[in-house]
């Protein structure tokens, strides 16, 4: 991640410098996710794009771009022309401000006319929303829109229905309820942005006067960051954890040299209430499912009293892992994220001192480590990143930290046993695998997208493209849920086969890493080969692409006693198994739920 | 702030916004004389400017500049 781009940035030097940091982000040899992102704009949107680029590079993806003619956002999304629809977008970004709005109350205006006045402009945008989905199939972003920045009656503007300030408070929660309401549909909160930024300097009738943008240049990147952070939240590059320091992080003083009694956490001080608000911000972080750890130069003995605190509100048993030692920062950084089963670079590390900061930067490449400033600083610091954003929020997320704690305690269950076999027997399992239902879409879109490790093709779908696939005849879909002993992980596998005279494909073959070594591979495999062998496939062909982080499943195919076939000089491989007349379970661990083929 | 001190701040703002260091404005340079500088550019140039001299353009003046000699004149006034 570039230190320019990350909150708090200097915004005059990124657009003073954009080719340079263009040019810098395209030389990381990194591999980024290739997406087109078509931008509808009621406004000159071409800094929007130039920006928008940047942080995308940034945070892993590789847009191009669609930009439609100035201020023909409506025009092109009712009436879209060949260059449009060949373009195929994978994202749909309307930008639009208010002066966008058709039509704003007049003080002669009855209630009833604005009230009319008011279901029409909606109707206005929402069939253009219908008319987008249902041509495109893809995640549409839609600006809502910033205050007027003058008020004819002052603060009446605010509740009389003439007010401008009325209406498109209105407007903007129709749109919430849109957003609320269907799927692959969100809002860019220009509204919350606008007031953030300061909306005099946000809407300053300079810019639009002299060069039509409805946005002061000066905030371009700030509004580019926050819909970057929409973006590669749908396509799964959200940071999953934090991994957080101690001493003068989540509480002032130094607990080994200070005593528990004189820390400062609580209501006592100015200072204490600040770290308390910082707790109480991480308590509700891990509600979202945010995986919380402790990294800190302690005696394990001192982080856990300072844990257990009484004026604190996080306590020892909201961390997952708790590394409390006097051992490197970017060692136990690098052992947090092992006994996670998650990448380095989705946890994002919280210290106050600058120099281990630097050297976890240095160490552990793409690891975000931001500069959180004060400890009045550190909320709005976190925050403005945006490593968390939450575009699909499923049931699974609020579980989540159970799941991994289950995890922990499992891998204490492990030890108690004489062999593996018998470790796995004794965690009862149970899959449920079945084909693509509504009640998992939201789950396995998610999973589709995230998954990097175990994962044999690393395909990526919206939402709705899963949805497309789950009705046709010549798809074979699994997803598998796994549930044990302590308790239901959810859904972690997903299946994807095309199916093609007597052979399937499998175009997407991944599994959570949390549930590792479990047999639930296998599982999903016995019941694909029972659902092919159902509809008269003989022949299944798996194929694994290599990426930076797949390695782990590179001989896969090979355990679950498939051929090789072909190798490529890429080290793709293809692989081919023939399905015997009446396929056996391979596994006896995993009790298995499935339907119908 | 001299003239000089003036063109010595605008040459790395040119030099960054059109991301090209061999780029050395004068009295006389124009659009027609550094290949990217369209309209849109145009656009980041003037609030490059701005910001690195800590200074607003008029609407007026943005538009009837004829050359890097104007723009360098308007600055030396709004500096002072």
């Amino acid at each position: 991640m570039l230190k320019e781009l990350e909150y708090p940035f200097d915004a005059s030097a990124i657009l003073q410098r954009k080719k340079k940091l263009r040019r810098e982000l395209l030389a990381q040899k990194t591999a980024r996710l290739p997406k087109r992102i078509a931008i509808l704009g009621g406004y000159t949107t071409s800094d929007i794009r130039q920006m928008l680029e940047l942080f995308l590079l940034d945070q892993g993806i590789e847009p191009e771009f669609y930009e439609s003619e100035y201020n023909q956002f409506y025009q092109e999304a009712m009436f879209p022309e060949e260059e449009l629809l060949g373009f195929h977008p994978d994202i749909i970004y309307v930008c639009t401000c208010n002066r966008n709005v058709s039509r704003m109350p007049g003080l002669r205006d009855t209630p009833e006319q604005i009230e009319e006045m008011l279901r029409s402009e909606y109707e206005r945008f929402c069939g253009m929303w219908d008319h987008l989905r249902e041509t495109f199939h893809c995640p549409i972003l839609q600006n809502n829109m910033e205050m007027p920045v003058y008020r004819l009656m002052g603060n009446r503007d605010a509740w009389d229905v003439h007010g401008a300030v009325h209406y498109l408070t209105r407007l903007n929660l129709l749109f919430a309820e849109y957003a609320g309401a269907h799927e692959s549909f969100y809002l860019v909160d220009i509204n919350y942005l606008s007031a953030d930024y300061g909306l005099r300097q946000w809407s300053d009738p300079f810019y639009w006067h002299m060069y039509k943008y409805a946005v002061n240049v000066n905030a371009i990147p700030y509004l580019a960051s926050s819909v970057s952070n929409i973006i590669k939240s749908l396509f799964g590059k959200n940071k999953k954890g934090l991994v957080l320091d101690l001493d003068n992080t989540l509480w002032g003083g130094v607990i080994g040299d200070d005593g528990v009694e004189n820390i400062e956490l609580g209501q006592e001080t100015s200072v204490g209430q600040a770290y308390l608000e910082f707790q109480r911000y991480l308590k509700a972080q891990k509600d979202l499912g945010i995986v919380l750890n402790v990294n800190s130069k302690n005696d394990e003995s001192n982080a856990l009293a300072g844990l257990r605190h009484p004026s604190g509100v996080l306590r020892p048993e909201d961390f997952i892992v708790i590394r409390a030692n006097w051992e490197p920062k970017d060692r136990n950084f690098e052992e947090i994220a092992d006994a996670l089963s998650l990448l380095p670079e989705s946890l994002v590390f919280v210290d106050d001192n600058p120099a281990e900061r630097h050297i976890v930067r240095e160490q552990i490449p793409g690891v975000a480590a931001p500069e959180i400033g004060e400890v009045y600083q550190y909320i709005i610091n976190l925050d403005r990143n945006g490593y968390f954003e939450t575009t699909v929020f499923s049931g699974d997320d609020l579980e989540r930290n159970e799941m991994y704690r289950s995890n922990a305690q499992r891998r204490m269950k492990e030890k108690q046993f004489p062999d593996y076999h018998a470790y796995l027997r004794s965690l009862e399992m149970k899959a449920e695998i079945r084909a693509f239902e509504p009640m998992v879409m939201a789950r396995v879109a998610q999973l589709t997208n995230k998954s990097n490790q175990f994962n044999l093709t690393t395909r990526r779908y919206t939402k709705d493209e899963i949805e497309q696939l789950w009705q046709q005849p010549d798809r074979l879909t699994l997803y598998g849920r796994l549930s044990d002993c302590f308790g239901d992980n959810g859904v972690v596998s997903v299946v994807i086969g095309r199916l093609e005279g007597d052979t399937c494909h499998i175009d997407l073959w991944l599994m959570s890493c949390r549930v590792l070594k479990r047999e639930m591979e296998t599982a999903m495999m016995d019941v694909l080969f029972i659902k092919c062998r159902d509809r008269g496939i003989r022949r299944v062909l798996g194929y694994y692409y290599p990426t930076a982080k797949n390695g782990m499943v590179r001989d896969f195919y090979a355990h679950q006693g498939f051929t090789k076939i072909r190798e490529d000089a890429d080290g793709s491989t293809l692989w081919e198994y023939v399905i015997p007349e009446r396929p056996e379970a391979r596994q006896d661990v995993i009790h298995i739920e499935t339907d119908q083929a | 702030m001299t003239r000089a001190d003036i063109y010595r701040k605008l040459d790395e703002v040119f030099q960054d916004v059109f991301d090209d260091e061999s780029i050395h404005v004068s009295d006389e340079t124009t659009a027609n004389d550094i290949e990217d500088w369209d309209s849109l550019e145009h656009i980041n140039l003037m609030v490059a400017v701005e910001n690195a001299f800590g200074i607003k353009f008029n609407m007026g003046q943005i538009g009837s500049l004829k050359n890097v000699g104007e723009m360098v004149d308007l600055i030396e006034k709004k500096v002072g």
